[in-house]
């Protein structure tokens, strides 16, 4: 059976589409929104906005996180700021401007009716959060601070020192614990969600493990919302937080739901680079540090192993300003990760391994002064030098690329729902707003866009018009879903093998960072799909999960998880071998300009690759969505 | 190099837990703590041991998950800086390393070094928070907020509700993290409305959980990774006071 994907994009212009939208959507009286019962999984930003908003409107709702606090979700570790089109600075921002960078940063492989919306709503967010309380950045007389971004020409990034996104989500997290006091959110922390529950063909419960006590158990609702965050984990090494995983997205594309463009990982330029094989993540070092750092690599490629200090300034190449004079060292993310790849790939690249180049406040600390410099910075350069030992007011940050971010996920249509009825995606567990790149200070807007003001207009318009009957979670659906969970972490338990489930994480992620990285090219990725299968197939038959399935085992999690990669990242793999053009941050090695720029083939590719599980990865079904482009016209990006 | 570690091992919070001897070889000083710890775990998976359960997940120090105490030190010797952050530089080859986990009655161990920190949930539930529904908020710019006073709630703020300060304290007080919450709001016009009702059943439900009182010792911000100021204590009781002889409208 192939699907046909809708994506109920609104008619009319572009500028009306959401308000006609927001018209047509079905409401629920508001005395019926009680009876609605709405699950949540996932409390970064995108699932505690709308577990709280969707709260406060009056319907059910039961939360879910595996961290011990829904304070603790992976949102909280943003840094830089968040968008938003207020144009505060008088600098010729816009809501259409506000589009048009996201769309070609993106590099035209998003839909322009979503990213139209997330623009025009990104105005509210920093309203909402002002109101709760949220202490932004501040000028002298008061009013909010903004700073510029990669990617942009306008200063519309919101800031709360180098922790915004801590900030962003603790207000989120302070309305979502308001909605559990008042008792409208029942709230489960240490929960991991194992399986989505399909009744009638539509979503109506998940499967959960209680992650201290074992227990597994099935939950009932009127809808589901995954707001489960990105799959960056699956090259092991990223900047995402350790318990991030692709587990409740996966299981929901087992049952159904497509998974769009898994190729679309973001690499960040600026993270610490690694230092040995016992490395568990990578730090990523904000963005905004791009707004006084001077990127440089030596000249010479026999200058590399000299101290910084003894460069001259003639023998240093500031390649970012020499090759983007009009953007310099705010080029977007995907394209300063290519070229300092290609600085280190010519021999220029400085620290061990030479996997590294140099971020320099030299001059910013000539100009500012070390204390302006601190203000801005501070907090950052402690962080570098509790890593590195090295002091970033005295010497040079050295900085590498890292996975970051992931743009892909599930597919979901203009309500940001999946094509299984009722199983609603939001923030980065969905595809849906970057096409195939994310501009800086965009994520935290989006995750916040999609759960304060568009997930609950859209859910009521499904729930007033699903017309579903009332479950109570012990139906046949959920006792063979909780068998089959248990069953499957049994057979975990009894593998018996002699490898730690991390040593196949690391197995797994190192080919993937090597074939499907920042270059990728069709041999590499036929490689990496040969061996992907085996990898797995010793896993389970060697894998080692010690302990017992009734206790708080943090062996058993680590190992359900990596099963999951472990299928996951084949998918990702034949993505990127389909996907014959070069696009954000998807570089196919042999799609590039004589200047190694992405080269994008808009006659074969304007469209979503959206796949359908077939019961293996490797035999997975592409179904595409045509993007139509009626504002913004397709160029070639540049930064020059 | 070479270090000792004495861990604490705990099945769950029923079992009675001890101190267990593990010998670490080739440390490298570019580790962090916590990839220390992998390398114990990876090790004792290999010899059919179970892992050593302790709680983490940014590890760049900001989402307050990793816990620790550290030769008696709640996050360990570094100033500002949690348990995921510390990196082992700090140690030199023959130390004997003491890992424990928070010890409060209000925080119930979990597993080995894994503790139960639900009670700063229900704290936060009381009172952590400014009553507007998403959708009521006025433009962010119609009300100007003095920068010392937007810098002030930012201070606080930045509490990331680890539970350091808790294990430092020999009353098991809470009171940095809950005068962390009541700062912040209490420097900001948003948070005038509900300010001293706050300060009331956040106080409330800190006492009712079992957490002490503050005695002044500041053993709290001497360990609080994010260097929350004492101050914040103080504005919590000066509120507090008042609340209580004036009301709280």
């Amino acid at each position: 059976m192939t699907l046909t994907l809708q994506a109920k994009i609104p008619s009319g212009p572009l500028q009306g589409k959401w308000d006609k939208h927001k018209f047509e959507c079905k409401l629920v009286n508001p005395a019926n929104k009680r009876k609605f019962n709405i699950i949540v999984v996932g409390t970064g930003l995108a699932g505690a906005s709308a577990a709280a908003s969707l709260a406060e409107l009056g319907y059910n709702v039961r939360a879910f996180c595996f961290q011990d606090s829904a304070r603790r979700a992976h949102s909280i570790a943003a840094q830089g700021g968040i968008n938003a089109a207020k144009n505060y600075q008088n600098d010729g921002d816009s809501v259409y401007r506000l589009f048009y960078d996201t769309i070609k940063g993106g590099d035209y492989r998003s839909r322009e009716a979503n990213v139209y919306r997330l623009a025009q709503v990104s105005v509210n967010i920093i309203d909402q959060c002002v109101a709760q309380g949220v202490p932004f950045a501040r000028e002298y007389g008061g009013t909010l601070a903004n700073r510029s971004f990669g990617g942009a020409q306008v200063s519309r990034t919101f800031y709360a020192r180098g922790q915004t996104g801590q900030q962003l989500l603790l207000g989120a997290y302070s309305a979502l614990s308001r909605q559990i006091g008042l008792g409208t959110v029942a709230m489960h922390e240490r929960h991991e969600m194992l399986d989505l529950v399909l009744v009638d063909g539509h979503a109506r419960g998940i499967v959960t493990r209680d992650l201290v006590s074992g227990a597994i158990d099935a939950w009932a609702a009127d809808a589901v919302v995954l707001a489960t965050g990105g799959y960056g984990n699956v090259f092991f090494l990223s900047t995402n937080a350790q318990g991030c995983n692709v587990t409740a997205t996966w299981r929901a594309h087992k049952k159904g739901a497509l998974f769009a463009n898994p190729c679309y990982t973001q690499i960040h330029p600026t993270c610490i680079p690694r230092s040995g094989d016992h490395q568990s993540k990578l730090t990523l070092m904000s963005e905004s540090l791009r707004n006084d750092g001077r990127v440089w690599v030596p000249k010479d490629a026999s200058d590399t192993g000299k101290k910084p200090a003894d460069i001259a300034e003639a023998d240093r190449d500031y390649y970012l300003e020499r090759m983007y004079p009009s953007f310099g060292n705010l080029v977007p993310r995907d394209i300063a990760s290519r070229a300092a790849k290609r600085m280190c790939d010519d021999g220029k690249g400085v620290g061990p391994g030479g996997l590294g180049v140099y971020l320099d406040f030299g001059d910013a600390v000539k100009r500012l002064g070390t204390e302006i410099v601190g203000e801005r910075y501070g907090n950052l350069f402690e962080m570098y030098q509790r890593i590195t030992d090295d002091s970033p007011y005295q010497t040079p940050m050295r900085i590498y690329p890292a996975v970051h971010y992931t743009m892909g996920g599930l597919w979901v249509d203009y309500n940001l729902m999946s094509n299984v009825q009722g199983l609603h995606v939001i923030g980065e567990a969905n595809f849906s707003d970057h096409g195939a790149n994310r501009l800086g200070a965009s994520a935290l807007m989006q995750g916040l866009a999609d759960g304060y003001f568009v997930l609950p207009y859209t859910v009521g318009q499904y729930l007033a018009t699903s017309n579903q009957k009332k479950l109570t979670g012990s139906e046949s659906e959920f006792t063979t879903a909780v068998a089959a969970t248990k069953a499957r972490i049994g057979q975990l338990l009894a593998i018996g093998g002699k490898r730690s489930p991390s040593s196949f994480h690391k197995e797994l992620g190192l080919l993937l960072w090597d074939k499907c990285g920042m270059g990728r090219n069709a041999a590499g990725l036929q490689q990496a799909l040969a061996k992907i299968p085996s990898i797995r197939e010793e896993f389970w038959g060697n894998c080692n999960v010690l302990g017992d399935g009734d206790s708080y085992n943090v062996a058993l999690e680590k190992a359900g998880r990596v099963a999951d990669f472990l299928e996951f990242g084949e998918l990702m793999c034949k993505d990127a071998l389909e996907r014959n053009e070069s696009c954000g941050g998807h570089f196919r090695e042999e799609f590039q300009s004589e200047g190694g720029e992405a080269q994008r083939d808009d006659d074969n590719y304007t469209h979503v690759s959206a796949w359908q599980y077939t019961g293996d990865p490797a035999t997975a079904v592409l179904i595409k969505e045509p993007l139509i482009f009626e504002e913004v016209h397709p160029s070639t990006r540049s930064y020059k | 190099m070479n270090l000792t570690l004495k861990v604490w091992r705990q099945k769950n919070a029923q079992a009675a837990g001890a101190f267990v001897d593990y010998a670490m070889s080739d440390v490298s000083p570019d580790m962090s703590f916590l990839e220390m710890l992998d390398g114990l775990n990876e090790t004792l998976q290999a010899k059919g041991q179970e892992p050593v359960a302790f709680d983490h997940d940014c590890r760049e120090g900001i989402c307050g998950t990793c816990s620790l105490v550290i030769n008696g030190i709640p996050h360990g010797p570094d100033r500002a800086t949690t348990t995921c952050q510390l990196h082992m530089r700090k140690f030199k080859a023959g130390d004997v390393i003491t890992i424990e986990p928070w010890r409060a009655a209000p925080f119930a161990v979990i597993r080995d070094l894994v503790v139960d920190r639900g009670a700063f949930e229900r704290i936060q539930r009381r009172g952590g928070f400014v009553s507007v529904g998403t959708g009521h908020a006025p433009d962010a710019n119609a009300m100007a907020i003095p920068k010392r006073q937007a810098d002030l709630a930012m201070d606080a703020a930045q509490c990331i509700g680890c539970g350091a300060c808790v294990a430092a304290c020999k009353n098991a007080s809470a009171m940095l993290f809950v005068g962390a919450k009541v700062s912040q709001y209490a420097h900001l016009p948003q948070g005038q409305p509900e300010r001293f009702r706050r300060v009331l059943a956040m106080v409330e439900q800190h006492d009712a959980e079992g957490f002490g009182a503050c005695t002044n010792y500041q053993e709290c911000e001497a360990v609080c990774p994010k260097e929350i100021s004492v101050r914040v204590i103080g504005e919590m009781n000066r509120d507090y006071l008042r609340a209580v002889l004036v009301g709280v409208e």
